[in-house]
């Protein structure tokens, strides 16, 4: 579990982040949604570290991040996988060696332990067969199926994905969202989505911070994201023809 | 202002550098591959280029020797002390600056621009550590490419004087043993060590701190080669005026 409090953040004079309240719980897709500039990347920065918030805390199950130790936010960091939004694959390894970099760099095992837990990971996400190809000969869907590997290989207690399926087609960015919330049930984690995808949201919004010009607008689930009156929101989410349509046919009673 | 603010970045990103070292195993593989992409890919222009420098530089000075009471072993004393002082440790530092530098700056800054440096600051990983830090140690081998300059150099100036008919053999070689000073060696020595460590940091801090997309990877790629020559050539002038003036 993650929990934000209180959380400031300013660049030079403009206040980004005014003051985020939420609990990101374990075992959930906790989805942060809202429009370009209102705060979900910088609000990620803070809890991985990137960034240091004015005023606010963040808690990783219970203990506050600026109360840790150089080594204990090591140790956290060893806990943390990430999926960027372009994937952020290094160019100069093999899918097999991106997937076996934490390995390499946080654990003492024998490259033979390494490989059998890389094939192990590569299988879960369906790229088998594809450990010596160059991050450049896969897909931009295998690229972010790599990534989520290369996340999950080191067994992390948390997951960040910001837009985990930005620019993939409707079918491949499906298959990635569910993914990310099996691996969440399948390893208990907690895991932190950023999107503008309302299809996500309607797929695997287990929880739901909506962010508007650095407040948090709005908090819920799926479910209850349809039943809302707040404007700010459904000015958002009705901005969406497929919820618009949603929408249109609760209203009718279907 | 600006000046003044990238050179403390400059400083500060040394400082992060030599902070908290990368896994020593990782560290091995990433010095070698760092070898082979700075220093050996580099060998074959260095060679190619020394051997027609050394070459120019004795046709030119056979050239222009033509008073009678001049010994023309002079040919191959200016081949020398041009390969030796300059043309090997300043000249191919320069161009190294072209090849080595570019290549550092667009790698570290494609890097930047695509999260890959991000991911490894999230892994917890120093990345200016695991960047940085394998490039300067495999550009400790640099001396031993401007080594293969100075040789090739020599070569070349007497493979042109020679066969070109300017001077015979053996008042080349006495030219070339003619009032040598060893501390010249060590002079050139220094400046490149001094060099290899400005071609290793000067393009990797721009490649680390660029900001923007493709278009400002080449952008910086071109800074990186303006700075790390200027830098070269200061230092150059520093070097020669506290050792040799």
């Amino acid at each position: 579990m993650i929990e934000v409090k209180g959380l400031h953040k300013k660049f030079d004079d403009e206040e980004v982040l005014k003051g985020i309240d939420f609990v990101f719980d374990r075992g959930k897709t906790n989805l942060i949604i809202g429009q370009s500039g209102s705060g979900k990347s910088v609000l990620m920065k803070c809890m991985l570290g990137l960034f240091m918030p004015e005023k606010g805390s963040i808690e990783y199950d219970g203990k506050s991040y600026h109360e840790f130790t150089e080594d204990e936010k090591k140790d956290l960091s060893k806990q943390i996988g990430m999926v960027f939004q372009g994937g952020a694959l290094f160019d100069s390894m093999t899918v097999e060696e991106n997937v076996m970099f934490p390995l390499r760099m946080f654990t003492r095992q024998k490259r033979k332990e390494m490989k059998s837990r890389v094939d192990e990971v590569l299988e879960r996400v369906n790229l088998t067969g594809t450990a010596n190809k160059m991050p450049s000969e896969i897909s931009g869907g295998m690229q972010k199926r790599v990534s989520i590997a290369r996340a999950i290989v080191n067994r992390p207690k948390y997951l960040f994905c910001d837009e985990p399926n930005s620019g993939l087609d409707p079918k491949t960015a499906t298959v990635i969202d569910n993914l990310v919330q099996e691996l969440t049930h399948e390893y208990d984690i907690t895991t932190v989505i950023i999107t503008h995808d309302m299809n996500s949201v309607l797929e695997i919004g287990e929880k739901i911070a909506f962010l508007k010009d650095g407040v948090l607008a709005w908090k819920g689930d799926k479910s209850q994201i349809f039943k809302t009156e707040d404007e700010t929101v459904t000015d958002f989410v009705y901005s969406s023809d497929l919820f618009k349509k949603v929408r249109k046919a609760q209203l009718e009673g279907y | 202002m600006n000046y003044l603010h990238a050179i403390g970045e400059y400083f500060l990103m040394l400082k992060g550098v030599f902070g908290r070292m990368t896994k020593r195993s990782v560290l091995k593989d990433l010095i070698f591959k760092e070898i082979d992409d700075l220093i050996l890919s580099s060998i074959g222009i260095v060679a190619f280029l020394s051997f027609f420098i050394g070459a120019v530089v004795a046709i030119q000075t056979a050239l222009n020797l033509t008073n009678p009471l001049i010994p023309k072993s002079l040919v191959a004393y200016a081949a020398r002390q041009s390969v030796i002082l300059e043309f090997a440790p300043t000249f191919i530092s320069i161009i190294m600056a072209g090849k080595v530098g570019s290549y550092i700056t667009s790698s570290i800054g494609s890097m930047n621009v695509t999260e890959q440096i991000d991911a490894l600051e999230v892994m917890g990983i120093n990345s200016l550590n695991y960047l940085i830090f394998p490039k300067i140690i495999a550009m400790l081998a640099y001396p031993f490419v401007i080594a293969i300059s100075m040789f090739l150099g020599i070569v070349g100036a007497y493979t042109a004087a020679v066969m070109g008919g300017f001077v015979g053999p053996e008042p080349f070689i006495e030219g070339l043993q003619d009032e040598f000073i060893p501390f010249h060696l060590v002079y050139a020595f220094i400046k490149t060590f001094l060099f290899a460590f400005i071609l290793a940091t000067i393009p990797a801090y721009h490649g680390y701190y660029m900001k923007g997309g493709a278009l400002e990877v080449g952008e910086a790629s071109t800074t990186s080669f303006v700075w790390t020559s200027v830098v070269i050539i200061i230092t150059n002038y520093a070097v020669t005026q506290l050792l040799l003036s």
